[in-house]
């Protein structure tokens, strides 16, 4: 149980190599903190460098009011569940879960309890013997998670814990993890590529491209509030709708429409954009958009269409009693609360 | 169909049919083929079989195969003589070439072990460089080493049988041959363990560093382990290597009977003139009893070994 921060973090392999800069966030005790972004965005990086098997170019990793720039692996008071899940493959599920209690010398009877404990969260009490390759895929993966809770660390650390689990057993294993960080009341910190899994699990997200943190946000303040073009288009399926558009004033004008923003911004090239569900089948006076469809997608609960406004593409999510076929021009109203405007330039929010 | 026939030809074709006479005949290329290379390197050793149980006087005018015409001739003559103490000493040379053969198959697979950690999974300047020249050793014939390790053992360290034997230290008049075996294994021994413990996943060390475990602990607890059919596959060639080798022997220890191996005392026991060759049969299958042994106890695991060892990932 322990807060963590990364102080202005530096990783840099060579000269012009560097996988991540000047990362500045804290992670408050208790949380569920998510690092998610494209792979080789360094967010891998930033844990590994957080468990001690990286070291830390420039700048101070904290774990609660201690320096761990220099403490080795073993004495950060972590523990980590890989993607790969690296269980010992000739030890039993029992001597895979006490292999780190062994390791800091603790008393037998000791061992036995913690283990017997953390295979009861777990749901492992009738696999204690077997070796790991006689287990399931989801079997696995907790035994990985329950090495990690023997040692009750004060921070959890997840390397796309996830990835190699089917689709239905992932589902189940997000809600089960939830649950044990719940119970549990220690950090999590969680690294994935998959922005589902983002928005599903973390208290907060935190946003990484190209080496660089883009936003720190509960999932909904990241959603409802990017703050640049990146992470407006990370989160959220399908993607966020983005179409030029020249500004003057209060006014945008694209290819194939023109509204009113609700704020002032300065005159020149901007990208508007607007979710799929900011489109409705009701068209107001305020803003109207003519979409010629090319696809319909139905889905029983929503509708997608996908087509052109003018020269740009978009997609809506409507009302699945709509009536459209391909071909149709469709009137679609938009919501002028859920839209963004980014600067062409810097790619950054202005609302 | 045809591909669950061709499968399971028993159970889709009633027995005897034309479907299950034309499936067994498509085999018999393939069995003849097997049956006759196995037999084909079997002849000499049932050959050698067959002549260690006939008489001097019938190896040395007829061939094996004629044997079976008269069976009366067969004896067990050659093996009483061979076996009984005072003309081979075939027990005292049995018994020192387990104690050749054990410590010089154990010393370079430890050591082999040890050195092939550091290869694999450890940072230190010029280990590519080192690996390189190691792997470079390999192609290194032996009997270019001869002259001067001997010198060396000899001149400088005074290690020569009679000398060794005199301290009357068990065990230590092989000592050289010890050393020298150890250093003929090394380099394969290294090379292919290194390449095993590489094969190794990595997130399997990450996480035993995280669970505390230092370097010593990895390598007993985790490396070890691990690689027991690669540790197998090296024991097998390395102890069949030196339960073989007349050569480097006869070397290091030379002919004293107290320490030759099997294999010097069996080259002993056939004269320039072809005397004694009877016996030579008989001891020559003795000795192959104990390699015999050592692979079909631990075969399933030299396939294995050499597969994992060779294919990365």
């Amino acid at each position: 149980m322990s807060s963590v921060t990364y102080d202005h973090v530096v990783k840099r392999y060579t000269a012009d190599i560097t996988v991540v800069k000047d990362m500045y966030v804290e992670i408050k005790d208790k949380e569920f903190m998510v690092l998610v972004g494209p792979s080789g965005c360094g967010k891998s990086t930033a844990l590994r460098m957080l468990a001690g098997l990286e070291s830390i170019t420039e700048g101070e990793i904290r774990i609660g009011d201690r320096v761990v720039n220099n403490v080795a692996a073993k004495d950060r008071d972590i523990a980590m569940v890989f993607q790969s899940y690296a269980l010992y493959p000739h030890m039993s599920v029992f001597d895979n879960m006490a292999f780190p209690l062994q390791m800091a010398h603790m008393k037998k009877p000791e061992i036995d309890k913690r283990v017997r404990s953390a295979s009861k969260i777990l749901g492992l009490d009738n696999f204690l013997s077997r070796k790991p390759r006689a287990l399931s895929g989801g079997q696995r993966q907790r035994v990985a998670l329950g090495r990690a809770i023997v040692r009750s660390p004060k921070v959890f650390l997840l390397d796309e814990p996830l990835s190699n689990l089917d689709a239905k057993l992932r589902g189940q294993t997000r809600i089960e993890l939830q649950k044990l960080h719940r119970e549990l009341e220690t950090t999590f910190i969680y690294v994935t590529h998959d922005q589902v899994e983002a928005m599903t699990m973390g208290d907060r997200i935190a946003i990484m491209n190209a080496g660089i943190l883009q936003q720190v946000g509960t999932p909904g303040e990241v959603y409802d509030h990017p703050a640049n073009l990146f992470v407006a288009g990370f989160i959220g399926t399908p993607t966020m709708n983005f179409v030029p558009v020249t500004t003057s004033d209060s006014s945008a004008k694209a290819s194939g429409f023109e509204l009113k923003l609700p704020k002032a911004v300065p005159a020149g090239k901007g990208m508007l954009g607007f979710r799929p569900e900011a489109l409705t089948d009701k068209p107001s006076d305020v803003s109207t958009l003519e979409m010629k469809v090319d696809v319909v997608e139905r889905l029983g609960s929503d509708q997608f269409l996908y087509g052109q406004v003018g020269g740009d593409a978009v997609t809506a999510r409507v009302d699945p009693r709509m009536k459209v076929e391909p071909g149709d021009t469709a009137k679609l109203g938009l919501d002028v609360r859920g839209l963004h405007l980014f600067d062409a330039q810097t790619e950054t929010a202005f609302f | 169909m045809t591909v669950a026939a061709a499968a399971q030809p028993t159970s889709s074709a009633t027995m005897f049919s034309p479907r299950w006479i034309a499936d067994h005949l498509s085999r018999w290329p393939l069995h003849i083929a097997v049956i006759g290379l196995t037999a084909a390197w079997m002849v000499p050793t049932i050959g050698l079989l067959v002549s260690s149980f006939r008489p001097f006087s019938g190896q040395a005018t007829s061939g094996w195969w004629t044997a079976f015409a008269n069976p009366t001739t067969f004896t067990i003559s050659n093996y009483t003589q061979v076996l009984s103490a005072g003309t081979t000493n075939l027990g005292q040379a049995f018994f020192n070439s387990f104690m050749i053969s054990v410590p010089a198959t154990v010393l370079p697979v430890s050591i082999g072990a040890f050195a092939a950690y550091p290869f694999a999974w450890m940072k230190f300047p010029g280990r590519n460089g080192l690996f390189l020249a190691l792997v470079g050793l390999l192609a290194v014939p032996l009997q270019l080493t001869f002259i001067p390790v001997l010198s060396f053992y000899v001149q400088h360290l005074h290690w020569t049988t009679n000398n060794l034997e005199a301290t009357g230290i068990p065990g230590l008049p092989w000592v050289p041959l010890w050393l020298a075996h150890a250093g003929y294994g090394l380099p394969f021994s290294i090379y292919l363990l290194a390449n095993f413990f590489r094969a190794l996943p990595s997130d399997l060390f990450e996480s035993a560093e995280i669970d505390g475990a230092g370097t010593l602990t990895v390598f007993f607890r985790i490396v070890l382990p691990l690689s027991v059919p690669a540790l197998a596959s090296l024991v097998i060639f390395q102890f069949l290597w030196v339960w073989n080798d007349l050569l480097v022997a006869l070397i290091y220890v030379g002919g004293t009977p107290s320490v030759a191996p099997l294999t010097v005392n069996l080259a002993g026991l056939t004269t320039s003139l072809g005397q004694g060759s009877n016996l030579l049969t008989a001891a020559a299958f003795f000795s192959m009893i104990v390699p015999l042994i050592v692979f079909l106890s631990l075969q399933r695991y030299f396939v294995r070994g050499i597969l994992a060892g060779s294919v990365k990932g």
